[in-house]
């Protein structure tokens, strides 16, 4: 065995260097071994789990999906993916829809008024959803959307104040030259809006529909306290439910938990770098 | 309406591009027809409709409602409702059982600092050059975006008797089988170490973020004049991400507070790990306690409205205003 003598600065170097990646191995096994453990137990048979054998063991067969077909059939995922589709088509589209037309009146015209107008959606980001749910309950009662689908759609689409203001500041770059010559050719506000504010609106269109897809996707409270029938349930609420008839089949369970995880997993990895934009700007608005 | 002259500067007009704000306004043109100033003042109001409508029905409305329900007897379902003053408020600051629930804020309360000095030190030593960077970036911040029911489930396994987290015990020779959410102290640490095990990601995005915004001169600058990593931590990093750091410890303090998702799934609320949303809830949608349960909703609002407020006096940051 040969030692070779390294002087000491760079010895302490390497430590600090072999200590950061530690660190970082450390977090991702933090991160990762409780997703792969249940990976691994929806994979397992019913028999398996019943002979004790520990959460680290590996399945039978990496092969076997029947826990997944029984999630899929038994827990109604497929209405459930089916009415978190409609819902995310709607509410999204709204958003996009609304949260332009109020970015493009409050940047583009001057009027009466127009500050109460902002103070109003600035003062709305402090007032946490969860708080007010008591009272939201009896409107949306009396709207007649209790157990249907247009509550969480009515819901995500009028409490949503962080993609006004992300309209907001794309609007505020579009520069102003482009709606004068588009008014001298005789277009008016709403041509304006249709064929140059929102076309070149994408890449804000773009950020809201992941992080507002997102966002509803993992929703749980809104769905869980407006629809609370069988035939209405969404991912979560579904997923949720699982609870009760599946007791103790873990197995089971763990195929639901995965089903729910998988979409949002390949939405990540194909789309990572709006993702973490999309969050950023979200969140430090 | 009371007809306004053109001339009038509180009247809608469409924005003009001018070479700068001190320019003199554009002489006005002749008078338009009354009907075509009548449309212009109109259209800015024709966009705002559906946005104000919603903003009013679904956030104004139902914080004025609470409000007034906070005063009252209400259940939620009958006709009938007596005024009780503030009765609710007292009873919320004086029965036990229901102020009880804040304590349990302070163990999510501490599980943030642990999380925002996690996501502070791995966001600082991946802005340096490391190997597989985004590989560690993604599996960081990945959690954040999973469902909550589905993290409910992994972590309800994870801490169950002969689950997860005992199994890798024992692979270090530690024979323990305990089931982790069945003390109140012990579940209410394991579902704190849930809530950082989701968010932490969050974080350390948004400090990453901050830092990679940091003009890259400076460091070079730092490494010449010999700073060790500590120092360029200690006076480049830290000042730099200063209205970052004080945006997440907010959102962490109105979140310690308003936490529902994670214990609702998990422990319903059972064994002590009851918050002040899950008791707000069940105090509405259970119990029918329509008007207690907005006075305690309004206590919540007026806190995290108290601490945000505190923060804008504390650290005033160069916020780009709206107008």
């Amino acid at each position: 065995m040969t030692t070779l003598t390294t002087p000491a600065p760079v010895v302490r170097r390497r430590v600090a260097r072999t200590l950061t990646y530690l660190s970082l191995v450390g977090a991702s096994v933090v991160v990762l071994l409780p997703l792969l453990v249940v990976l691994l137990t929806s994979l397992k048979t019913e028999r398996q789990m019943a002979d004790d054998s520990g959460a680290l063991t590996l399945p039978d067969s990496l092969l076997n999906f029947e826990n997944y077909a029984t999630a899929f059939r038994d827990g109604d995922m497929l209405a459930a993916f089916g009415n978190t589709a409609f819902i995310l088509v709607f509410a999204i589209t709204g958003t996009v829809l609304i949260g332009s037309m109020a970015a493009y009146a409050i940047d583009r015209f001057t009027f009466r008024f127009r500050k109460l107008v902002v103070a109003l959606f600035l003062v709305a980001t402090l007032v946490p959803g969860v708080t007010t749910q008591v009272a939201t309950f009896q409107i949306v009662d009396s709207f007649g959307m209790f157990d249907t689908l247009w509550a969480p759609i009515a819901l995500y689409m009028g409490t949503d104040i962080v993609s006004i203001y992300i309209f907001l500041q794309f609007v505020r770059s579009i520069p102003i030259s482009l709606d004068e010559s588009a008014r001298l050719d005789g277009a008016n506000a709403f041509t304006i809006y249709r064929k140059i504010i929102f076309p070149l609106l994408k890449p804000a269109i773009a950020t809201v529909v992941i992080v507002k897809g997102i966002t509803v996707y993992n929703d749980f409270y809104i769905p869980f306290l407006y629809m609370p029938s069988d035939d209405r349930g969404v991912i979560s609420t579904s997923l949720f439910r699982f609870k009760g008839p599946f007791g103790a089949h873990w197995e089971t369970i763990s195929a639901g938990a995965v089903l729910v995880i998988l979409p949002t997993l390949i939405v990540f990895l194909l789309l990572q770098r709006f993702i973490y934009n999309g969050f950023m700007r979200g969140a430090t608005k | 309406m009371p007809r306004t002259r053109t001339t009038d500067p509180s009247h809608a007009t469409e924005k003009v591009a001018r070479p700068s704000a001190a320019a003199p306004p554009p002489p006005t043109p002749r008078r338009a027809p009354r009907k075509v100033r009548l449309w212009r003042k109109l259209t800015p109001w024709l966009f705002l409709a559906a946005p104000l409508a919603l903003l009013i029905a679904f956030t104004y409305a139902p914080v004025a409602n609470m409000l007034a329900y906070s005063f009252t007897d209400w259940d939620g379902v009958s006709p009938e409702l007596n005024y009780t003053g503030i009765d609710n408020y007292i009873e919320i600051f004086t029965r036990p059982e229901l102020f009880r629930v804040f304590f349990v804020s302070g163990y999510y309360l501490a599980a943030s600092a642990v999380q925002i000095a996690a996501a502070l030190y791995f966001a600082t030593i991946l802005s340096f050059d490391i190997r597989f960077r985004n590989l560690f970036k993604g599996i960081l911040f990945f959690p954040y975006l999973i469902n909550g029911v589905a993290i409910g489930f992994v972590f309800l396994y994870f801490f169950q008797d002969g689950g997860t987290l005992d199994s890798v015990l024992a692979l270090f020779g530690h024979e323990s089988d305990r089931a982790w959410l069945s003390t109140s102290t012990s579940a209410n640490i394991s579902l704190a170490g849930v809530s950082v095990w989701r968010y932490m990601g969050l974080n350390f995005v948004l400090f990453l973020g901050a830092i990679q915004s940091i003009p890259g001169e400076l460091y070079e600058a730092a490494e010449l004049d010999g700073a060790s990593r500590w120092h360029q931590f200690r006076y480049i990093i830290a000042p730099g991400i200063r209205p970052v750091l004080s945006l997440s410890v907010i959102l962490s303090i109105s979140g310690s507070l308003s936490v529902f998702e994670i214990p609702y799934i998990m422990t319903g609320g059972a064994t002590g790990t009851e918050t002040f949303v899950i008791q707000t809830v069940k105090l509405a949608f259970q119990f029918n306690k329509t008007g207690l349960a907005s006075a305690a909703a309004v206590v919540l609002l007026l806190i995290i409205l108290a601490v945000t407020w505190l923060q804008r006096r504390l650290v005033p940051d160069e916020r780009v205003d709206l107008v």
